[in-house]
């Protein structure tokens, strides 16, 4: 029969391929195996080892790639590190153009990347070429406009930063990593993922043509070792990774006693909450674009689906009835929505863990149809009957597996969503603005998509809460990862030293620890000596063991549930630096004998200390988010949060401006707060409970530990119900330890590599790194229109 | 069926994500070659070759009912080996007092559609609405378009449509009727499908967008509302409603993407004249270029294309 006839009777798609040619020609021309792009050339590597790249979709080789070691990456680090010196003092218009330059050229050659990006990595040709290219011209763009604004500000850079990216999303990592690194000038060494490293080549390439200079970008092929080569060089002053959650606390780990500054974009298993209210066949397509996407190899793929019971069995047969619809096959084809998972290790732990669902009682529905046999293809799948301690329902899986979850009310919506230990997207879906931007402050992740789902934009944050990492990618907060805060240092001139005569009334003092709003006695009936700056006794400190951290923690985050607004936390550290100044001669006592200082120093002091909580008193309903506009009919909302429970490990420099800032600023931000002064100033911490109690502080939302030197540190650092830690110690093993410790929960840690904090400082740049460091960026995307 | 108030006043629409799909969707699918042709053939098929002007004479209707039968060239035909009885339009639609003489023109097997109840505007007394289609049908036409009073739906006077509805599907009998939403008027997406449902709950045996004069005729997201109230009717009643986008749609790429629109929302069985109709004047001769480029692999020049 005619073919035009027969597909006449029963309306087919037929294939549709894009055409590969100049693509598999330019792959075809690559040397064997690859050069490394260093200093601005084609640089053959002394390694010997190689991987090799396939196309997902056929396990065809593409191309050879060679893995660097370490003598490449001292050479790659080193390019980039002369080039720094010339790139950040290069003028910001300057860097402005290069970067419009890299947007031109993406756009000019988009279908090629596109086509290269889907040959690599499996993916579909219609999420290449409409979705990463563009965004990746778009990230170019957007901060080309950024170098081009910071040109009116002073922003310093950070140095050498080394970049590792995954293989989701090959280019658009890339761009999210690169665009805003070089905008605020600094100079990249960047490793793409062993699987998919050609739109990395080919990215050299343009860079080569748009004249950037030489040693600015450098990309290095390899695999986890060459990555652990960046991570551990000693030059590079910043690692910014997207990957696996696990790889990520290694970094952690690794980079702690370098003291790199780190950005982390790591794991997920996002929540895609639908309501009763919701459209609901708006929702199934939200569906399809979450855990559907690229194959479900997301970080922030919708892939715990929490349905209100209500409408459960009806929203899983119009779910079912989507996916029969589904078309897995050739990522080149236009009419597929399902392509290749990127590589056989990828497939082979999507099916183990399939399998290990299906062992534990779950239900798999897959469509009818079947997957290609050839390539690494899996189809949609939807496990029902799942309950949150299902292995599937906890596991991040990156693959296209969907698992079924029901909720009766919002609350029990909002447990089950936060009930995971990553935090990085979610969705919620429901006709009710109302409902919906009441839960959205509610889920603890970096990004909420209000009636949608995986929408991305240069001009808005996106990164995780709680183990899906730290750090913002795009929009102003992305700015600020690779902007370098420095804080104010005392020279060692003005360091104080001064004798101090014992002038403490002799009436025994009895300081406890402050715990849950009361004095508690510590817990293992020790206590410790204080003494003056030389040496003489004046009386006994509690000293708090771990049950007490315990305790603490416990306080501290029933305190944190019960958060009082911005207005009521600036009237209260208000009326806190009001009963302080109240106290002046005692603490001004406390200061001569204890730190050694001079009645004037001291005064000097005080005063600080009151000026430093009316400041954060005002701050506390003025350190406001932003709204984003990114190109669409809605808002992004970039709310700042508070992080939860924050212990905070002081030391004997100032004492009491130091203690004053932290708690203040820190309550400012509504975070609950455990604070553990230095052993030697422990008396002038507990000084300060009498005002807390004089105050109306919340019971249990600041809380005071003392105790030796750095006992409780691992304690408190390890902690899993501590949101974030700060440290402000001197000594360097001190902080990494810290650091180090902090990987259980992935707690956000602020160590300050500083030897001597001026807490006297008041610049505003200062001050403000407190509430920046205390609060963390959500973006809530709103679309809108009736 | 009842009206069901309960179900109309539940009815959630979200325009953003129905945006949303409509873009990706026409992105997610394509169709090539002879897939291509075999699609465009078909959707000739499902053409209401209409002429719904103020000037249209028995002339106009002559040359149009001549395009009816004979939707593409001789010469086309046999270079795309199909057969002439397979591809012809689905009906000729037109004013009430064209009808009987198109039907006197146009072979048995393709059908009349009249437009009546007081298009396009759909405001004169009910009465004679109500007549209009009685002496249509008395004419001879196969088919009534009736549009709706807007007015009932901005007022959300949901009774009052569904009374009125189903009394214009009592006066046209055994007859098909397709109701005429004139989604331009009714603003909202969410109006757009609760007029949708409670047609169908009167007794509509089709939904039509628009009559293509208001400023917003059929477009992606419109009919994407009305397909899933369809759906949604089918899944609660088991009786497939047909749909009809109408207005705007001139070429061939647009043609094709409703109809993946449809494919993928109602599936297979709803492309088919008896499910399917696509209100159209200047469609045809897109179409027609098209397969010729695909027939010749040239691109056809407008004056070697017969006019409707």
């Amino acid at each position: 029969m005619n073919k035009i006839i027969k597909n006449f009777k029963n309306i087919k798609y037929g294939p549709a391929p894009e055409d590969n040619k100049d693509v598999v020609k330019w792959i075809n021309e690559l040397e064997k195996p690859n050069k490394l792009f260093i200093d601005g050339k084609w640089t053959k590597s002394s390694s010997n080892k190689k991987i090799k790249s396939i196309n997902p979709a056929n396990n065809n080789k593409l191309a050879s790639l060679i893995v660097a070691n370490a003598k490449d990456i001292n050479l790659a680090v080193k390019a980039a590190k002369s080039a720094y010196k010339k790139w950040s003092n290069t003028s910001a218009n300057t860097r402005s153009k290069y970067l419009y330059a890299l947007a031109r050229l993406i756009q000019k050659h988009s279908r090629f990347l596109a086509v290269l990006e889907t040959m690599d990595n499996g993916k579909p040709i219609r999420e290449t070429r409409d979705i990463d290219i563009p965004l990746v011209a778009r990230h170019f763009y957007y901060h080309a406009g950024w170098a081009a604004k910071i040109n009116k500000k002073k922003v310093k850079s950070i140095g050498v930063v080394g970049q590792i990216i995954p293989w989701n999303f090959p280019l658009l990592m890339l761009a999210w990593k690169i665009a805003p690194a070089i905008a605020t000038g600094n100079t990249v060494v960047l490793k793409p993922a062993e699987f998919t490293s050609l739109t990395a080549l080919y990215f050299a390439e343009l860079c080569q043509k748009a004249g950037i200079p030489k040693g600015v970008i450098n990309i290095v092929t390899g695999d986890g070792g060459t990555g652990e080569l960046i991570t551990k060089h000693p030059d590079i002053q910043k690692i910014a990774f997207t990957g696996s959650t696990q790889v990520g606390k290694k970094i952690i780990q690794s980079t702690a006693s370098s003291e790199k500054k780190l950005t982390m974009e790591l794991g997920g298993k996002s929540p895609f909450i639908v309501f009763e209210d919701a459209d609901l066949d708006s929702a199934v397509e939200g569906v399809v674009d979450a855990i559907w996407f690229n194959q479900g190899q997301v970080c922030c793929a919708g892939s715990r689906l929490l349905v209100q019971e209500s409408i459960e069995k009806k929203f899983i047969k119009k779910l079912k009835k989507r996916m029969e619809k589904l078309r897995v096959g050739n990522p080149l084809d236009k009419s597929i929505d399902i392509g290749a998972i990127v590589a056989s290790v990828q497939l082979k732990k999507i099916k183990q863990i399939v399998k290990k669902g299906e062992k534990e009682g779950c239900s798999l529905w897959q469509p009818s149809w079947a997957s290609p046999k050839e390539g690494l293809f899996y189809p949609p799948s939807l496990f029902t009957n799942v309950s949150p301690s299902s292995y599937i329902a906890q596991i991040e899986i990156f693959g296209p597996v969907l698992t079924v979850l029901s909720f009766r009310t919002p609350s029990e919506a909002v447990s089950i969503a936060n009930n995971t230990p990553y935090g990085l997207a979610a969705s919620v879906w429901s006709e009710n603005i109302n409902l919906a931007l009441d839960v959205a402050p509610k889920i603890k992740a970096g990004v909420i998509w209000i009636n949608s789902t995986n929408l991305f934009d240069a001009a808005c944050g996106f990164g995780g809460y709680k183990e899906s990492g730290f750090g913002r990618e795009g929009g102003s907060e992305g700015i600020r990862a690779y902007v370098d805060v420095s804080l104010p240092e005392i020279s060692l001139k003005q360091k104080r030293k001064h004798k101090a005569t014992l002038k403490l009334p002799i009436i025994d003092r009895t300081p406890k620890l402050y715990i849950g709003g009361k004095q508690k006695r510590p817990d293992s009936g020790y206590s410790f000596n204080q003494l003056t700056s030389n040496n003489k006794f004046i009386c006994d400190i509690g000293r708090a063991n771990r049950k007490d951290v315990r305790d603490c923690v416990e306080v501290a985050a029933q305190a944190y549930s019960k958060q009082p607004n911005n207005f009521n936390r600036s009237q209260i550290l208000f009326y806190l630096a009001e009963n302080l100044e109240q106290r002046k001669s005692t603490f001004i006592d406390l200061l001569i004998n204890i730190s050694g200082t001079t009645k004037n120093n001291a005064e000097k002091e005080f005063d600080m200390s009151c000026e430093r909580i009316f400041y954060y008193a005002s701050m506390a309903d003025k350190f406001e988010g932003n709204i984003h506009n990114p190109p669409m009919r809605g808002l992004t909302l970039a709310v700042k949060e508070s992080l939860g429970v924050i212990a905070c490990l002081l030391d004997n420099n100032y004492p009491l401006l130091s203690i004053s800032t932290i708690l203040s600023s820190l309550f400012a931000n509504g975070n609950a707060s455990i604070i553990v002064p230095a052993e030697q100033s422990s008396l002038i911490a507990t000084s300060m409970y009498q005002v807390f109690e004089t105050s109306d502080i919340p019971p249990g939302y600041i809380n005071i530990l003392t105790t030796k030197q750095n006992e409780l540190n691992t304690t408190l650092a390890q902690h899993e119900n501590v949101d974030g830690i700060w440290c402000f110690s001197s000594n360097l093993k001190t902080r990494s330890d810290v650091t180090r410790n902090t990987i259980y929960n992935l707690k956000r840690y602020w160590c300050p590599k500083i030897k001597n904090l001026n807490w006297i400082s008041n610049s505003e740049d200062f001050l403000l790194e407190f509430l920046y460091q205390g609060s963390q960026v959500k973006n809530i995307w709103i679309p809108y229109g009736e | 069926m009842k009206l069901d108030l309960n179900l109309i006043n539940n009815i959630k629409v979200n325009l953003s994500a129905i945006e949303r799909r409509t873009s990706s969707i026409t992105k997610r699918r394509s169709v090539k070659k002879e897939f291509q042709a075999a699609w465009l053939l078909k959707a000739i098929t499902l053409i209401d070759l209409t002429t719904l002007s103020g000037d249209d004479t028995f002339g106009k209707l002559e040359r149009l009912c001549e395009k009816a039968r004979k939707p593409i060239s001789l010469d086309l035909q046999n270079h795309l080996e199909v057969n002439q009885d397979l591809i012809k339009v689905a009906a000729v639609c037109v004013y009430h007092h064209l009808v009987s003489e198109a039907k006197r023109i146009l072979p048995k097997n393709i059908p009349v559609a009249a437009v009546s109840t007081g298009f396009p505007a759909g405001l004169s007394s009910f009465k004679t609405r109500k007549l209009e289609i009685i002496e249509s049908i008395k004419n001879g036409a196969d088919e009534i378009d009736i549009v709706i009073n807007r007015g009932f739906v901005l007022q959300n006077k949901w009774d009052q449509l569904y009374k009125e509805v189903k009394d214009f599907k009592l006066a046209a009998k055994n007859k098909h009727i397709k109701a005429i939403l004139g989604v331009g008027d009714l603003e909202t997406l969410r109006n757009v499908a609760k007029a949708s449902m409670v047609c169908m709950m009167a007794g509509a045996d089709f939904i039509k967008t628009s009559t293509g004069k208001e400023l917003i005729n059929a477009n992606l997201n419109n009919s994407l509302v009305m397909l899933r109230m369809i759906r949604q009717f089918y899944e609660m009643t088991g009786k497939k409603i047909g749909f009809k986008p109408a207005g705007g749609i001139s070429t061939a790429k647009t043609v094709v993407e409703f109809l993946i629109l449809v494919k993928e929302e109602l599936g297979n069985n709803w492309i088919n004249p008896k499910l399917l109709r696509i209100g159209a004047s200047s469609l045809l001769i897109d179409i027609e270029r098209q397969l010729y480029h695909y027939a010749l692999g040239r691109y056809a020049n407008k004056d070697k294309l017969a006019l409707g």
